[in-house]
């Protein structure tokens, strides 16, 4: 494939992911904190066209489920029950954008189920907490990954633009945070605050601490792109016409940071978001029963769910298009932005 | 050739015993327990696995669970209990009579038989070992359980093989006080005890020849955060039916293994030949092997475990934690609490948590104590429906959002902590957590490291609700004291009361105190299915479920008797052998 074909690849595998995660309501048929006591660890569920008597079916439909009842977690499709999968149904209230809605995009009239990627040991749906859990890692590394590159963009400018004492403190401090062992830096902050919030709060609380602590490498790549964009002739000379630091900066230096600043977006993002997955698998993110991705990892810690039930690695087998996505954007960014000017 | 050898053998025995009577020499004929268990060979070694090291092997200051595993395999006791039967048996006191009034107790010692030493036992040591228990300066934990409610024993010896206990009142379970009392040497403790070093003596460290005991085995050596080897007591005091003399086993070993995971993975390879606490998980997963790999699983049925939903109901959180104690006048409204017990799916519970290797429970006595359940105690289903009724007739309402209000308007929203080490009380919390989102409590789970979770429960109360567990060693109500009575230490709702807070509680102190002192045991069962009905209807804690004990040992293991009391497997250790070997 050529390079660009990757490059479209990428950004449409991207905005598929964020548009299911953000479309989650929708698309997930059920709530994801919703247990089915039943159904505790089922496998995915099979979608049919041709049913066991090879007649062929215009639309897809699946078998019952029933639950073993001498072995835990062993399931058998019962042949003589078919729901047809239906889009559109109403189930769970959820919210997008401001609205209250009830529509899902499929699903299955009761009492049929549909685990499109099986269930956890609460027989919550897998589908669901991962479309609604990648709401929760996605965004995290967006936000900490824009807190991060506000905070370096402007402690790079400054430290670049004015130099001298202020550059130096500036660049100190960065290199102390450079040398700073974040994840237990971050398990320290997490110590400290307090047990009782809300879900939410974690959340914000979580990304805050990941994107307050990178902000040093940022901060000294744009440092660098601003001290030679300062020598610039037309730098200079608008200089000499009289115009204002504040005028210099914006004009003529912010848009040579440019390509730093989107190459960095690109890396740091999926940085941000193993921060996240990493954290809430150790469960130091957000709590149950609210789903992100590192707390759905969270459970393959104990050894007879990583040897029994595979779908339970969804999470894990998710981030690796995200991954691919971003570092081929991240390449592709930095060769066309930053040498390619 | 053999057989003959045998008979030249037990005649020598008989003849030399009859010159020792006829004599009437100090060395008294030997005194040999018969073991009821199947005849099995000598020889072999066993692996078993500790989930920490053990820190200690003195049995009068052992606290720690590791340490007391191997310590009872080293030492015996005067009167046992039973571990497959629940019930006392002659342990070194081959027997014993009672008073009428239940307050003295003479117990005839058996004749003969020597610590692993070599040196002799007799009365001395019993007396010398008391005195080591009940001695305040020496922090024994068995102290705790030897003196409960201003109990008083003396100890006496009449002749060498005769001792007299003295109680200050009659103690219905009295025989059952003996289990776990390790008889100690006095030649190799005392010099310690009056030098009042007797905290540091028997450490890991010590020489195997400084230490002895009258258990089945004796010390070999110990490697530091790896393994503690124990090797037969050649002077054990029991033997099989057919006279020969346990233990059958060579050596036992115990390995530290840490983690739950990795204990079950060394088993299922084949690296330990004998699991005490498996997880259902573990147990579903390693099941599927047993033909394979040559070993057998077996479910127990409940054991003695109860764990319960804990609501805070402690006084001393007024003006001090103004938020917990404002809602605390909902715990302490035994409708919300009968709301609350309503609405947990405990059989849905025991399905997920457990996989159904669990037993749902209503109150703290579990059906793996067959001598005290009281199974008449009412087992309704989740019911929702039952659950707001209860909710509504305490003026509790709803919004239109469906959240639950109280009387005030206050939306009804707590906090549930509990361990975040047991992931099994965490899936409790979090089941019972999306039970009581259906009644429109706002709840949310709050992991705690153990010792800090254990903390808040037990001494700053700055919790709202806990998902928590209790474990007893024996069946018997008496060590149960400490939970129920209202001064007692483990009376977790509402610690260091002054007076019974409610009626309810004034009983459970009067019906408590009554059945320790009752000796008719139908009289005394009666009055604790009485406390099984206050707590199922009072609910000072929302009993949830009980765990099956799950264990597993190498097939070709003889006489593996695993029991539901503590220790699960190696309660037998002396009559264990290999079968084939």
């Amino acid at each position: 494939m050529s390079r660009s074909g990757m490059v479209r690849v990428a950004i449409v595998l991207l905005s598929l992911l964020y548009g299911a995660v953000l479309l989650a309501g929708f698309l997930a048929p059920y709530d994801p904190a919703e247990q089915d006591r039943e159904h505790p660890f089922a496998p995915p569920t099979r979608v049919h066209f041709i049913d066991a008597e090879g007649k062929l079916h215009g639309w897809p439909f699946i078998y019952g489920l029933t639950p073993s009842p001498d072995n835990f977690a062993e399931y058998q499709e019962d042949r003589s029950r078919t729901f047809s999968v239906r889009p559109f149904v109403p189930g769970d209230n959820y919210s997008l954008l401001g609205f209250s809605l009830r529509r899902h995009l499929f699903g299955i009239d009761e009492p049929g189920r549909i685990f499109l990627l099986g269930t956890d040991g609460y027989g919550r749906d897998q589908f669901s907490r991962l479309l609604w859990g990648g709401r929760i890692s996605l965004l995290a590394g967006l936000i900490a990954a824009a807190l991060s590159l506000v905070l370096g963009m402007v402690v790079g400018m400054v430290s670049g633009y004015f130099g001298g004492f202020t550059d130096d403190a500036l660049m100190r401090l960065a290199e102390l945070f450079l040398a700073m062992p974040w994840l237990y830096l971050l398990f320290a902050v997490r110590a400290f605050l307090p047990l009782h919030i809300s879900p939410t709060v974690a959340f914000f609380l979580l990304v805050a601490v990941i994107g307050t602590v990178g902000w040093a490498r940022p901060a000294r790549l744009i440092r660098g792109v601003v001290l030679s964009a300062r020598e610039r002739k037309y730098v200079l000379a608008a200089r000499g016409f009289g115009a204002t630091d504040f005028y210099l900066l914006r004009r003529h230096i912010l848009p040579q940071t440019m390509g730093v600043f989107l190459t960095q977006a690109a890396l740091l993002i999926p940085q941000y978001i193993l921060a996240e997955v990493t954290l809430s698998f150790l469960g130091l993110g957000v709590g149950e029963p609210v789903p992100s991705w590192g707390n759905m990892l969270g459970s393959l810690q104990q050894y007879h769910i990583l040897a029994s039930y595979w779908w339970m690695l969804a999470p894990a087998l998710v981030l690796v298009p995200v991954f691919w996505g971003y570092h081929v954007l991240a390449d592709f960014l930095h060769e066309r932005l930053e040498f390619g000017q | 050739m053999r057989r003959d050898i045998h008979r030249i053998l037990v005649f020598l025995v008989l003849f030399t015993g009859t010159l020792w009577a006829q004599s009437k020499s100090a060395a008294a004929k030997e005194e040999l327990q018969g073991s009821t268990g199947e005849v099995g060979q000598y020889g072999g070694h066993l692996v078993i696995s500790q989930r920490a090291e053990a820190k200690t092997l003195n049995p009068v200051t052992a606290v720690d669970r590791p340490s007391r595993e191997v310590i009872y395999r080293m030492q015996a006791d005067l009167i046992h209990i039973n571990r497959v039967t629940q019930r006392t048996e002659p342990a070194l006191a081959k027997s014993w009579t009672a008073s009428k009034d239940g307050r003295q107790y003479t117990l005839h010692l058996r004749r003969g038989i020597r610590f692993s030493d070599g040196q002799p036992f007799n009365a001395d040591d019993v007396v010398f070992s008391f005195q080591l228990y009940l001695d305040e300066k020496v922090h024994s934990p068995q102290r705790d359980l030897l003196i409960a409610r201003g109990q008083n024993i003396t100890v006496e010896k009449v002749d060498p093989y005769i001792v007299v206990f003295k109680l200050a009142q009659p103690d219905a379970a009295a025989e059952r006080l003996f289990d776990s009392v390790a008889i100690v040497p006095k030649h190799l403790l005392e010099k310690a005890y009056k030098d009042g070093t007797l905290a540091q003596a028997w450490s890991l460290t010590t020489a195997a020849d400084q230490i002895a005991g009258l258990g089945p085995f004796r010390l070999k050596n110990y490697v530091p955060g790896e393994r503690i080897t124990l090797e037969r007591n050649r002077y054990y005091w029991k033997a099989d039916a057919k006279g020969n003399r346990l233990p059958c086993l060579d050596e036992i070993t115990f390995m530290v293994v840490a983690s739950e995971d990795a204990d079950a993975i060394r088993f299922q390879t084949g690296d330990t030949d004998v699991i005490s606490r498996l997880n259902a998980e573990n147990y579903a997963l390693l099941a599927k092997d047993q033909q394979s790999r040559g070993y057998t699983l077996q479910d127990l049925g409940p054991g003695l475990e109860y764990n319960f939903v804990l609501f805070n109901l402690n006084d001393d959180t007024a003006g001090r934690l103004p938020d917990i104690a404002r809602k605390q006048a909902w715990f302490r409204d035994v409708k919300f609490r009968q709301a609350v017990s309503a609405a947990i799916d405990r059989s849905g519970i025991v399905r997920l948590v457990y996989q159904g290797r669990g037993e749902p429970l209503w109150a703290h006595v579990t059906a793996g104590n067959k001598l005290w359940l009281n199974s008449k105690i009412p087992k309704p289903p989740q019911s929702l429906t039952r659950a707001r009724e209860l909710l509504q007739s305490a003026g509790f309402t709803w919004n239109k959002d469906g959240k639950l209000l109280d009387h005030s308007g206050q939306v009804v929203e707590f906090s549930i902590v509990s361990s975040s080490s047991n992931s099994q009380r965490m899936q409790i919390a979090n089941m019972v957590q999306q039970d009581l989102a259906k009644l429109g409590m706002q709840v949310s789970v709050v992991p705690l490291e153990f010792r800090s979770f254990l903390q808040r429960v037990t001494q700053t109360h700055e919790y709202e609700a806990a998902v928590m567990g209790l474990l007893n060693g024996d069946v018997d109500p008496n060590p149960e004291m400490n939970v129920w009575i209202s001064s007692g230490a483990t009376h977790l709702w509402n610690l260091g009361e002054k007076k019974p807070a409610t009626p309810w509680e004034a009983e459970l102190d009067k019906l408590m105190e009554q059945q320790a002192v009752t000796l008719n045991r139908k009289a005394r069962k009666k009055l604790y299915d009485r406390v099984q009905e206050i707590v199922a209807e009072q609910l000072p804690i929302i009993c949830v479920a009980s765990p099956n004990i799950l264990v597993g040992s190498k097939k070709n293991l003889g006489n593996f008797r695993p029991a539901i009391l503590d220790h699960y497997t190696l309660h037998n250790a002396e009559e264990l052998f290999w079968k084939g070997k």
